[in-house]
C-alpha cells in the first residue's frame, strides 16, 4: 500500500472545524522534554509536534480521543473539553 | 421541587450502544426518553476495532443481524506473535464459531451501526437529539435532576450517563476519577477499502464470513498493546492499540506503529492495493474491574465505556457487549424505580446488583489478573522473540546436524529471559487464568 502521512490520512476524514475556539488548552511554554515526548509519540493525529525545534500544538485534526489529557492533565494539557455539538470529527465508518 | 415539570422520564447522555440500548428498553416499557448525542449523528464520535459479540443485543432485538448493518459474521480467529520479520500465527476456523445467534460475533463499523440502533430507539418511541453537547449535570440537594447545555436546562426523573470513555460528566459530579495512563490504551485505525471478492480470496473466506485477527509484539515494538485486523464487507479495519503508561517505551510513535503494522510482511499482502478511506482514533478502557467507578447515585446511573466496562484478554476484546447489557440493566432498574416513583440511590443500587449477577461483572471479576498480565514486558518482547526463534529452528532444514529440539528450546528461552523473569511470566499467566 502507498504510505500516507498522518496529515493525508486526516484529510480523508470529515471535520466540522471551529477555527476560533480550541477545545484543548495547552501550555506551549513547557520545557519538560520528557512530558512533551509522550504527547508527541502518543497523539494519533500528530497534534503535538516540534516544528523547527519548537514545541507546537494544533487542535485542527484532533480525533478527540483524550489521550493527551490522560497523559498530561494539569501539566501540559491545562484544559480539555469535548468540542461543541456538531464540531470536530464525524466518523463515517468508525 | 415537586412543581417541576420534567422534559422526560429519563434523559440519556450519549447515543452510543449503551445509551441507545437503554433508550429502546425504556421506550418499550412506555417511559418517555430523550437521548442527547454530541455528534452530528449517533456513532459520529465512536470507533471500534472491531467486533461485536451479539449475545447481549439479542436480548433486546432478537435476530438483529437480519436487519442491522453488520459487516461480516466471524467464522475465523487468528492470533499472532510478531517479530520484525516473522509471525507465529494460531488460526482457528470452525463451524462452532458463530454457530447460533447467542454465540455469534460480527464485525461492525460504529458510524453505521449506531445510527441503525438509534433508529430502533426512535421507532420504540425515544427522542434523539443530535449535535448537542451536555455541559453540566444539574445536582440539587445531592440528587441529580437534569442536564444543562449552552445555558438551556432539561429535567428528568433520572439521568443515564452513557457518554463514553471520556465521561467528563461522571468526573464532574465526582462519580469517577480522572483516567490514569495505566487504565487506558489509545487505538489508531485505518479503514481500508478493498473489494468483497479480494477480501474473501485473501482471507480464504466464504461470502459474508469474516476474520478477527489480533497480534502482539512487533506492532507496538514490544510496548504494551498490539495490532488488530478485522474484515468488514468491502473494507478491512487495521489498527494498533498502545497502553498509555507504556508510551515512550520506544521512540516509535502511535501513527508510526500503525504504519509499521501495515508494512509488516505478514500483514502487507492482505491489504496490498487497498485504499484508506478513514483514519480514526479512540481511547479504550483496559483495566477492567479495577477501574469501575461509582455506578449509581440519587437520580443517576453510569453505563458502558463511561463506567470502564471493557476487557482485553489478548485473544478476545470485549466492551460493546458489556455496554449493551449495562444499558439494558440500567433501563430495567429505572423502569422499576418509575413504577414505585423512587429514584433514590437505594433504589438505583439495584443496577449494581443486577450487573454483579450478570456476565458483565462476573467476567470482569473472572479475569481481574489480566490487566497485570498485559503489563508484563515478557509477553510483548521476549515471548514473540522466543516463538520466532523456536519456529525458525523447527521449520528450517539446512543440512546442519540437529542438536535436538528440546535443548534448542531451553537455550532459546535462556537467551531471551532469566529464570526469574520466566517464573514471573508463567505465574502471571496462571494467575490471569
Amino acid at each position: 500500500m502507498k504510505k500516507l502521512s498522518v496529515e493525508a490520512k486526516l484529510g480523508l476524514d470529515l471535520f466540522h472545524t471551529d477555527e476560533e475556539n480550541s477545545h484543548i488548552d495547552v501550555d506551549l511554554e513547557c520545557t519538560d522534554e520528557e512530558e512533551i515526548r509522550k504527547l508527541v509519540l502518543a497523539c494519533p493525529a500528530e497534534c503535538y509536534k516540534y516544528i523547527d525545534g519548537k514545541f507546537s500544538f494544533s487542535y485542527l485534526g484532533c480525533l478527540e480521543c483524550g489521550t493527551c489529557r490522560v497523559l498530561s492533565h494539569d501539566k501540559i494539557v491545562k484544559g480539555w473539553k469535548h468540542p461543541h455539538g456538531e464540531i470536530g470529527v464525524s466518523f463515517r465508518q468508525g | 421541587m415537586s412543581e417541576r415539570e420534567f422534559d422526560a422520564d429519563v434523559i440519556i447522555v450519549g447515543g452510543g450502544l449503551a445509551g441507545c440500548s437503554a433508550a429502546i428498553v425504556l421506550a418499550n416499557a412506555g417511559l418517555s426518553v430523550i437521548v442527547i448525542e454530541r455528534g452530528d449523528y449517533c456513532g459520529a464520535k465512536n470507533m471500534t476495532g472491531g467486533r461485536l459479540y451479539g449475545h447481549s443485543l439479542e436480548k433486546i432485538i432478537p435476530n438483529f443481524k437480519d436487519e442491522a448493518p453488520i459487516e461480516r459474521i466471524i467464522k475465523h480467529e487468528k492470533v499472532s506473535l510478531m517479530t520484525a520479520d516473522g509471525s507465529l500465527d494460531i488460526g482457528y476456523g470452525s463451524a462452532k464459531l458463530s454457530s447460533e445467534p447467542g454465540n455469534a460475533s460480527y464485525t461492525v463499523l460504529r458510524a453505521k451501526f449506531d445510527q441503525w440502533l438509534a433508529e430502533k430507539a426512535e421507532e420504540a418511541g425515544a427522542e434523539i437529539i443530535t449535535g448537542i453537547l451536555v455541559d453540566n449535570i444539574i445536582v440539587e440537594d445531592g440528587k441529580v435532576v437534569g442536564i444543562e447545555s449552552d445555558g438551556e436546562e432539561m429535567y428528568a426523573e433520572a439521568i443515564i450517563l452513557a457518554d463514553g470513555v471520556n465521561s467528563l460528566l461522571a468526573q464532574q459530579i465526582g462519580m469517577k476519577k480522572e483516567l490514569e495512563p495505566g487504565q487506558v490504551a489509545v487505538g489508531a485505525k485505518e479503514t481500508i477499502k478493498l473489494s468483497e471478492e479480494i477480501i474473501n480470496e485473501r482471507f480464504a473466506l466464504k461470502e459474508g464470513e469474516g476474520t478477527a485477527w489480533l497480534s502482539a509484539g512487533d506492532p507496538t515494538v514490544g510496548g504494551f498493546g498490539g495490532g488488530f485486523i478485522y474484515t468488514n464487507k468491502d473494507t478491512v479495519s487495521v489498527g494498533v492499540v498502545a497502553t498509555l503508561s507504556d508510551i515512550g517505551h520506544s521512540d516509535v510513535s502511535v501513527p508510526q506503529m500503525l504504519d509499521r503494522f501495515k508494512e509488516h510482511p505478514a500483514v502487507a499482502p492482505f491489504i496490498e492495493g487497498g485504499e484508506t478511506i478513514e483514519y480514526s482514533g479512540h481511547l479504550v478502557p483496559e483495566e477492567g474491574i479495577h477501574m469501575i467507578p461509582e455506578l449509581y447515585r440519587d437520580g443517576v446511573l453510569v453505563t458502558g465505556d463511561a463506567a470502564g466496562m471493557c476487557i482485553n484478554l489478548g485473544f478476545t476484546v470485549r466492551g460493546m457487549d458489556f455496554a449493551i447489557e449495562s444499558g439494558r440493566l440500567a433501563a430495567e432498574t429505572l423502569i422499576k424505580a418509575h413504577e414505585i416513583g423512587d429514584f433514590s440511590a437505594a433504589t438505583l443500587s439495584e443496577y449494581e446488583k443486577a450487573l454483579k449477577d450478570s456476565f458483565v461483572m462476573k467476567d470482569m471479576e473472572g479475569c481481574k489478573g489480566f490487566p497485570t498480565l498485559l503489563t508484563c514486558r515478557g509477553i510483548f518482547e521476549d515471548l514473540p522473540a522466543m516463538a520466532d526463534d523456536i519456529a525458525a529452528k523447527l521449520f528450517t532444514v539446512d543440512g546442519q546436524p540437529n542438536s535436538g529440539l528440546i535443548m534448542y528450546i531451553i537455550e532459546s528461552i535462556a537467551k531471551k529471559t532469566s529464570a526469574r523473569e520466566l517464573v514471573d511470566m508463567i505465574t502471571n499467566i496462571l494467575e490471569a487464568f
